[in-house]
């Protein structure tokens, strides 16, 4: 499998989200951890950006993480998944290299 | 899977050490070996014996040093920055003429070249930072 990409800074506060999907090649992973869960919620300007995103990346969201800022599984864009921290382990152990974007 | 992590920032500063320490524990726990834990930047901060939260908060240093005493995790300080923050084991106290060290037990302090081969030994290097 590609790349694990990771971000945690919310797209309202860095462009580490578009820094990252500008460059995350087709069919890598996107996985959305600490405050870059915001990205994945629903009805914000950056849906559109997630949606189109969604057609060539697989993106995940840390379950933990959207807990603890209120974000609900069911506020969340269709077709984001979400991963406990096993599920991280685990995407980490699927994919060749993972990427951090901060 | 040999999995091998880079912790950039300081604890209670930055969700950072708390995502890697609960990435660690995951990762134990189905198995997984965590080869080493190097902390960088502020994240030599994680590596002080001195640090004392309150009763009701976790504490972040002792919880590394369990990990290092359970699992045998490695938890290196890169010496460079740790000199600049004031975290030091006895040898580098005597080196500088401080008078006293406070490495917390389980860590170690040592230099990049640690990093570099924790990217070459293990499957695969996990980013934690700001």
């Amino acid at each position: 499998m590609p790349v694990l990409h990771t971000v945690n800074k919310s797209p309202f506060e860095k462009n580490a989200l578009d820094s990252c999907l500008s460059h995350a090649l087709d069919g890598s992973t996107l996985l959305l951890i600490e405050d870059g869960v915001y990205a994945a919620m629903r009805a914000s300007s950056i849906e559109p950006r997630i949606r189109r995103a969604l057609k060539r990346l697989r993106i995940h969201v840390l379950e933990n993480d959207c807990r603890a800022r209120g974000i609900s599984e069911d506020a969340l864009i269709e077709g984001v998944g979400s991963v406990d921290d096993a599920g991280f382990v685990d995407l980490v152990v699927e994919h060749d290299n993972v990427q951090a974007w901060l | 899977m040999k999995i091998g992590l880079l912790v950039n920032e300081g604890p209670y500063q930055h969700q950072a050490a708390d995502s890697a320490y609960r990435f660690a524990c995951a990762a134990l726990a189905k198995g997984h070996e965590i080869f080493r834990v190097f902390f960088y930047h502020d994240g030599v901060n994680n590596g002080t014996r001195l640090m004392t939260p309150p009763q009701d908060d976790r504490h972040i240093q002792q919880r590394w040093s369990e990990l290092a005493r359970t699992h045998g995790v490695d938890l290196v300080l890169c010496v460079a920055a740790a000199q600049r923050r004031g975290i030091c084991d006895p040898d580098e106290a005597k080196r500088n003429a401080k008078d006293a060290d406070n490495i917390a037990p389980g860590f170690r302090i040592s230099g990049l070249g640690q990093l570099v081969e924790a990217a070459i030994e293990c499957d695969r290097l996990v980013t934690f930072g700001d």
